[in-house]
Order: C-alpha cells, then structure tokens, then sequence
C-alpha cells in the first residue's frame, strides 16, 4: 500500500512546494493590495521561458540569476504600469485590469514563442534521478520542499525583523495611515511585487524541471492552485501559504492515485469553496470586521 | 413627458427593426459564408452573453467569473437535447449511443439550456452569494471550472459524451439556411429586451441600489441575498441560452472550450462598453469581434511590401495589439465606450436620466 | 422597569443593551424606552456608542446581550456566547442566558416599520435624488419579477412614482428630483435621506446626527422639519444629535451616554441641570 502511494506522496509533497512558491506571491499582494494579482501565474510562465531561451545561450549558472532579474523585472513592470495608476480605483477596476494584463501576457507570449510547447533545459542536479526507498523520482523532488522551507522562513524573518517588512505589515493594516507615518507606499508596494516574483521564478525553476513543455497558457493552472493555496492557508499569512499548498500538492495527488485524475483540478475549486463557506479567513487568517 | 417616452421607445424599435432588415439584406446578398455575417452571428451571441454577464457586474455590482460555465450549462444542454436519434450512436459512439433517447425541438432546447443554467446557478448562488467581493469573484471562477471537469468525467459520459465532442445536433447553418442572422437577431433581441425591461423595473432599480451602497440598500428593506440570487439566476440563464446559441455557431461542442479565459473575455467586453450600460455591451461585443475575427487579421499575416518585409506582422500579433487596446481602454478609459449610459438616453442632459415623471 | 410597563404605547426598548467587539464594549448595559409620538434624543461625546446602539437596533450588529423589543415584540435577543462567554466584560451576562436568541437582518426590521438615515450619508451614488426615493417604494411592492418585468404593474409603478414625488415634494426637493443625489449640497441630502427613509412606510424613524454640517439656520429649519413629518407621518422619531439647540428645541426626552454608559435621562430641562452631563459633556462641549 505505502509502496504504491509513495511515488505520489513524493510528487505531491514537490509539487506542493513548487505551488507554496507561487503562493507566496499572491498572499504578499493580496494582504498589501487586497488585489488578485491574476497576472501572477502568467508571470510564473514568462520565467519559464525566460529559462528556456536564456538557456540555449549560456551556461545555467548564469541563466539561472538572470530569469530571477527577468522575472523581478516583469512583476515590477506590471505592478507599475497597470496597477499603480488604479490606486484610488475601485477594487474591481485593479482586479479587472489584473486579468486584463494576465491576457496581454499570455497573447505576447504566444506571438513571441509562436504557440508551440517549448522544452525545458535539463538543469544539472535537479534533473537527475534517484531512489528513494521503492520509488524512483528526481532529485528536484527532494530540493523542492527544502528549499520551499528555508524560504518561507526567511521571508517570515524578513517581513518580522526588518525595516522594509515593518513596513509591509504597516502599509497591510492601514494604507493611508501608513502613508501618513512617512512609509513610501509605492516602494514598499513595489518590493512586494519584487518578492513574488523572485519567489515565482525560483518556483518556475522546480516546477518546469518536474513538467517539462512550457507554453504559453501553462501558468494559469498553477496559478490558480496557488492562489486557492494561498486562501486556503489565509490570505495574507506566509506560512499559511505554504501549509495550504502542500495540502493542495498531496491532496491533488492522491486523487490521481486514485485514478481520478479529471478531478485533481476540481478538487482543488471544491476546497476553495468550502474553505471559503466554512471559514473565510482559511487557516491562519484573522478575522476583520467591517465598519458602517 | 410621458409622450416624448414613448415616441423614444418608437423610434428605437425602429431602428431595431431597420438593422434587422439590413442584417437580413447582407445575408442574402453576401451569402452564409461571408466574413461579415460570421461576424455579426458571433457578434450577436456575445451581445447576449456580455448584457447577461453585465447585469450581474455592472447593475448589480457582483462580481462574478462564472459564466463560461453557465454558458457550457447552456450548450451542453442544448447539444444533448437536439442531436437526432439517428445520429447519437456515431457521436456516442464510445457510451452505446448514450443515455438521452429522445430530441426535442430547437426552440424548445435554448429554452431548456437556459433552464439547466439558471438552476444550477440557483443552486450555487446559495452559498456563494452569502461571499463578498473577491472572493465571490473566485468562488464562482472555481464553480465553473467544477463544472467543465464534471462534464468531461468518464462516469458521466453517457449523458455528456466525456472528453469527446458533441456534433450534428442542429446549427445556425443546417437549422436555419440562409436566416441564420435573422434567427440569431430575433433570439438575442427577445432575451436582450427581457433583461432591459428587468433592468428599468422596480427589481433593476434594487439591483443598482445594491451595486451603489449595500448597506443602504438593506437599510432601506431590500433582501440582499434575495435580490442577488435573483440577478445571478437570471443572469445565468441567459448565458446559458447564450452558450446555446455560441453552439449553434460552431457547430460542435467540447467542454474544453469553455475554459475561465472565455469569462475573462467577456468580462472585458463588459468592460470596454460600460459597466452598466446594456448597449455598450452589445456595441463592445460587435466590435470585439469584428476586430479579433476580421479587422485586425491582416496583423497576423507576415506581408511585404515590395521587398520590405513590415516588421511585427506574425501570427499572433493581432492579439497582442488587440490586448494593447483592451489595456489601455481598462487603464485610461475607464468608463468604456458607454460609461453607465445607455445609446438611447444620450440626446437627453446628464441628469435626466428615469424618473421625474411626476407631473 | 417592569416588562409590562407602557405596554400599548411602548414603541422601543432596550433592555441591558451590551456591545463588545473582542475585548471593547462599545456600549455598556443600555436601557432606554421610546414612546408612541415622542422624539426622544440620544446625545454624547464622539465615541459614545449611540451610532453603535442605531446599529443593534436595526440588525446591522447583534448585540452581545440584552433584547430590544419593538411594538412589545422582541427583535434582538442576544446573550454571550461560544467565545464571547469568556471574554464578556459587561454586566448582566447570565440574566438573558435561558433565552433563545433572536436575530433580524437590517432590511426585516426595515419591513417591520423602523427606518434610519445614517451618519457618513449613503444615498445611492449613481442615482438621482426622485430614484433614490423610489428605491425606498421598492420595499412595500406586491408585484413579483414578472409582474414587474412585464409591466403587468403599471398601476403599482405610477402609485411608487406618485409617491416618491409626493415625499420629495414634502422634504422640499422637487426641484432637484432629477439630480444626481450626490451632487446635492449637503443639507439637502440629508433632506433626500430622510425622505428615502420616509418611502419604506416606518413608524419609527431613526436619525443619526440629522443636522450634521448644516449652519444654524438650516438647523433650526431641520427642528420644524422634525416636528412636522412626525405628525404627519404619525411616527415615533429617535435621534442622536449633537446640535444642543435643536435637541433641546424638539425633544420630549433626552438619553445621555458616555464611554458606553447611560449617565443620565430626563426631559430637556432635566438634562440641562444634570451635573454629571454637564461634566461629561456638555460642560466641555457647550458654552
């Protein structure tokens, strides 16, 4: 029994982690901005093909810091140009300008690659396989929630003990107080997409080495988990995050052990759903009132 | 007062009528297969789905991501419905020819289609529109993706053909030679003239009370959930009559097709047209198309002029230019093209918008 | 205060209202009683509770513990419960335990016949001043959503229009019915607001600081205004208001609460020479 759930443990558990990575990026945007960044799976994607042409080019040791500058470089372009002139806009003007920028991405990136599956470069290391106990998986699987970890523990010190992160937390509770109190909103609000985005390629990193055609529609899917992931865990908090994605990760694959594969998609929405009946503020999120 | 309403209202159905007539014109002069008639066959499908998705966005102020799958409701239902006997055993061919042994009549269907809809969407909105804002958005964009993978699931194959298209039920071209505008016209005005009289209602007028100020809407002793699970119900049903029809336009069915950047793509009709103006919608929802299927096309071709090859032209870039627009219409017009006004109203000054009619 | 007390003209109670969100209690073990054709007021210091108590009253919060009856029937019955049993800091926690909990959303009180007007104006933003009265008609309709859609209720709609018109016209505001509402100067939306809240039929009408921003003789005009739609209407008004003139101009009775606490009730006159008003508020606050 164990022996033939393993393998799916193991590839729940990695993707999980490729999803926590994802989620980060929603849950830092949405307790700032209180925005569904739906452009961020998109930008999840443009790291992957960042990789695959940059890749072809030079050697991965220097391939995999500039996808990253890429990546950062595109999230911080996007939060520029279509969400900060939308500050003082109604919620659904910036959601709707989120899916208008998720379109444009997905089209640009279409004419740029011209629509086909482009491979992945095998990254040295990750790529390679190794046993583990009866089953046999990549080494990506391993390095995957490890390094998932170590990040989402770091964030959470960045975000606890430093300046910047005070004012991450400040501009959270209250924008126009915090703007009052000297913090540069649109710095810290920058720094934030700058995060996400970094997170997003490292995630784009682990996840094309697992699933290796990359095209341009192909971030959507995660992107959407990682942000049930990020509700799911309650939105806003990092290690929630996490937590809610690697559920979502071995949930997703147990239910292909089960052989019903049509419905690991499904299920995730389902979760939503009763995550959100049930308990709104999800895991680890507190509960806010609203004022008449 | 009261006259100069109704001598608006005449004028109006004028020409309403008058488009019909040259809607007709064209085709008969044109032939079936031309690229305008595809275009405002298509044009008018996604009129009527904009204006549905409009009155949950826009008058009642919902946002919700779910109508692809109150569309695949719709069209599915449809197919199911009116496939004829003899065909089912080719196009069930992997489920024994199916369950569903009987067709009823086209008309019949799209009635049906947006019965299925509207149900299910009853059924949902009883959770979900207890949700607010963003999530409400989310909830639903997850319901319809629920749905396309419930549609798809083997063990329901034989009533929805799993994974595999649905085909030969019958289409604008085979149902309707030669009419297909006429018909596509008739329907989608019917629908499009029920939800404008919904909308200047008492219950429209709820619904926009909600949309501006929830609060005072149920100080003032409207039934929020009441109000909102019936601008969501009809809102589905019409998106399902709608999918019904986009159906009939393409002539087969897969559930993959109805995936949650369909939603997106409404959504932006809604919005390039106007939040609360059904006729930006429908104007939005023409040009759209016209654009993305006909205008911008020669984008896509790499084209020479001389031995100067134009630079950018390759497939594909007519959507890339098309969402430039999109983006810059979301980022600097947000209003669209209509704002929350209607085509008719603008001979009158801003203000005189409804009511007044007290003397 | 026996239950049975005033029982026929009784038209609001409040019994040991207390409001507390986590650990603050907004308001403290409120009682209060307002009469058939009274105006009665409730005033305070900023951050007293009396916007809070509008709100248990009409369903926009549950109150932690106590009941409010309206007309001698109950329409907020509340004890602490689950966490809130813990956490409770007001008094008479346990009085009201053996009671089963009855809760109203705002547009069933709204139906039973108490309408309001609030602090921050909410009038619907993109409608003008006539529609944002009719909205108010939508309440007391018969015709359901085909009747309405199909017009089959043309005699209802024009009796909604009538009406409508009639309110504006009484709140001095037939000129502007064809504004937007919003673009209305101040006075004169909350004159709409009233009006709007006049459209749902009340019996009690709740104002909350009526006369906010307006200058003294707007103010004074408000009072008459007060007077004259009560006895029009035949209706039970209770305010919270900080223009002292006007509460004393107009009300029968006066409630004082400061940080959550009711310090004192009495007629104007009464309240005028109460040394605890006079240090919580009045002295501070009024010449």
């Amino acid at each position: 029994m164990f022996d033939t759930l393993l393998p799916y443990l193991l590839a729940g558990i990695s993707v999980g982690g490729q999803y926590a990575m994802i989620a980060v990026g929603y849950t830092l945007v949405y307790g700032i901005l209180r925005l569904i960044n739906f452009a961020h799976g998109d930008i999840f994607t443009a790291a992957g093909f960042f990789m695959v042409y940059l890749a072809a080019a030079m050697p991965p040791a220097l391939a995999i810091p500039l996808v990253i500058i890429l990546t950062v470089a595109l999230g911080f372009t996007v939060e520029r140009v279509a969400y900060k002139p939308l500050r003082s806009a109604p919620r659904m003007s910036i959601m709707i300008s989120a899916i208008g920028v998720s379109y444009l991405l997905q089209n640009l990136m279409w004419y740029l690659t011209g629509g086909l599956a482009r491979q992945y470069p095998v990254l040295p290391g990750l790529g390679d396989s190794i046993q583990i106990g009866s089953a046999s998986t990549k080494v990506v699987t391993l390095v995957t929630p490890v390094l998932t970890v170590a990040l989402v523990v770091a964030l959470v010190m960045l975000i606890k003990r430093t300046k910047i992160g005070m004012a991450m937390r400040a501009v959270s509770v209250d924008f126009e107080t915090a703007q009052l109190m000297g913090i540069k909103i649109n710095n810290v609000i920058s720094f934030t997409f700058i995060i996400g985005s970094a997170m997003a390629a490292i995630g784009s990193l682990l996840y094309f080495t697992n699933y290796t055609a990359v095209t341009p529609t192909i971030g959507a899917m995660p992107g959407l988990k990682a942000f049930v992931a990020a509700v799911f865990g309650g939105i806003g908090s990092i290690p929630g995050a996490m937590i809610g994605a690697l559920i979502i990760g071995i949930c997703e694959n147990l239910i292909k052990a089960a052989g019903l594969t049509m419905f690991s998609d499904a299920f995730t929405f389902a979760l939503l759903i009763i995550v959100l009946l049930v308990r709104p503020t999800g895991l680890f999120g507190e509960k806010t009132t609203e004022k008449v | 007062m009261k006259k100069k309403g109704n001598l608006r209202l005449i004028l109006s159905l004028a020409v309403v009528a008058l488009l019909y007539g040259a809607a007709v014109l064209v085709e008969h002069t044109s032939g079936s297969k031309s690229m305008v008639v595809t275009v405002l066959q298509k044009g008018a499908v996604y009129a009527l789905i904009a204006v549905s998705m409009n009155l949950l966005n826009g008058f009642t102020g919902l946002f919700s991501l779910g109508q692809a799958g109150f569309m695949l409701i719709g069209a599915y239902s449809y197919a199911i419905l009116t496939i004829p006997m003899a065909k089912r055993a080719a196009v069930y061919q992997y489920y024994d020819g199916g369950i569903v042994q009987f067709t009823i009549g086209l008309l019949p269907a799209l009635l049906v289609a947006g019965v299925m809809a509207a149900l299910f969407a009853a059924l949902i909105g009883m959770p979900v529109l207890r949700l607010k804002g963003d999530y409400l958005a989310i909830a639903t964009l997850g319901f319809a993706e629920i749905i396309r993978a419930f549609v798809q699931w083997d063990a329901i194959g034989p009533l929805t053909n799993g994974s595999n298209l649905l085909k030969t039920y019958p289409t604008l071209k085979t149902a309707m030679p030669g009419n297909t505008l006429l018909f596509t016209f008739l329907v989608v005005g019917v629908c499009i003239g029920l939800i404008l009289l919904l909308i200047n209602s008492t219950y429209g007028r709820a619904f926009k009370a909600i949309r501006d100020d929830e609060i005072a809407a149920e100080a003032m002793g409207i039934n929020l959930f009441r109000h909102k699970q019936m601008a969501f119900v009809i809102s589905s049903f019409f998106a399902g009559i709608g999918g019904a029809l986009l159906a009939m336009y393409q002539g087969s069915l897969q559930a993959n097709g109805f995936k949650s950047a369909m939603t997106y793509e409404i959504l932006l009709i809604v919005v390039i047209g106007g939040m609360g103006s059904v006729s930006g919608s429908i104007l939005a929802s023409f040009l759209f198309i016209a654009c993305s299927e006909w205008w911008l096309r020669f984008l896509d071709a790499e084209t020479m002029i001389g031995n100067f090859q134009v630079p950018l032209l390759a497939p594909g870039f007519r959507m890339v230019a098309f969402s430039i627009v999109i983006m810059v219409v979301v980022l600097f017009f947000r209003k669209g093209i209509m704002g929350d006004r209607e085509l008719w109203e603008l001979g009158s000054r801003r203000q005189a918008k409804g009511g007044g009619r007290n003397k | 205060m026996s239950e049975q007390k005033n029982h026929d003209t009784s038209v609001l109670r409040l019994r040991d209202i207390t409001m507390q969100f986590g650990g603050v209690v907004a308001i403290n073990n409120l009682s209060l009683e307002v009469n058939q054709g009274e105006i009665v007021a409730l005033i305070g210091p900023n951050g007293a509770g009396k916007t809070t108590a509008f709100n248990c009253i009409t369903g926009v919060y549950e109150p932690t513990n106590g009941e409010v009856y309206f007309h001698g029937k109950p329409i907020a019955v509340n004890h602490p419960q689950g966490k809130m049993a813990k956490q409770y800091a007001g008094i008479n926690g346990d009085a009201y335990r053996g009671k089963k909990p009855v809760v109203y959303s705002p547009d069933k009180i709204t139906k039973m016949g108490i309408a309001r007007t609030f602090q921050n104006i909410r009038l619907f933003k993109s409608q003008t001043a006539f529609e944002n009265v009719l909205i108010g008609t939508h309440l007391r309709r018969t015709s359901n959503l085909f009747t309405a859609a199909f017009r089959l209720n043309a005699k209802e709609e024009k009796a909604m229009r009538e009406k409508a018109a009639a309110l504006l016209e009484i709140v001095g505001l037939s000129g502007e019915a064809d504004e937007l509402a919003v673009s209305l100067p101040y006075g004169k939306q909350r004159r709409l607001e009233i009006a709007r809240a006049l459209a749902t039929e009340p019996s009690l009408l709740l104002l909350d600081e009526p006369a906010a921003g307006m200058n003294p003789q707007e103010t004074d005009e408000l009072g008459e205004f007060i007077v004259d739609i009560k006895n029009r209407f035949n209706l039970t008004v209770f305010m919270i208001e900080h223009h002292m003139n006007l509460v004393m101009d107009i009300s029968d009775r006066i409630y004082v609460l400061d940080f959550g606490k009711q310090i004192a009730e009495g007629t104007p006159e009464e309240i005028q020479k109460n040394p605890d008003v006079i240090a919580a508020y009045l002295g501070v606050e009024e010449e």
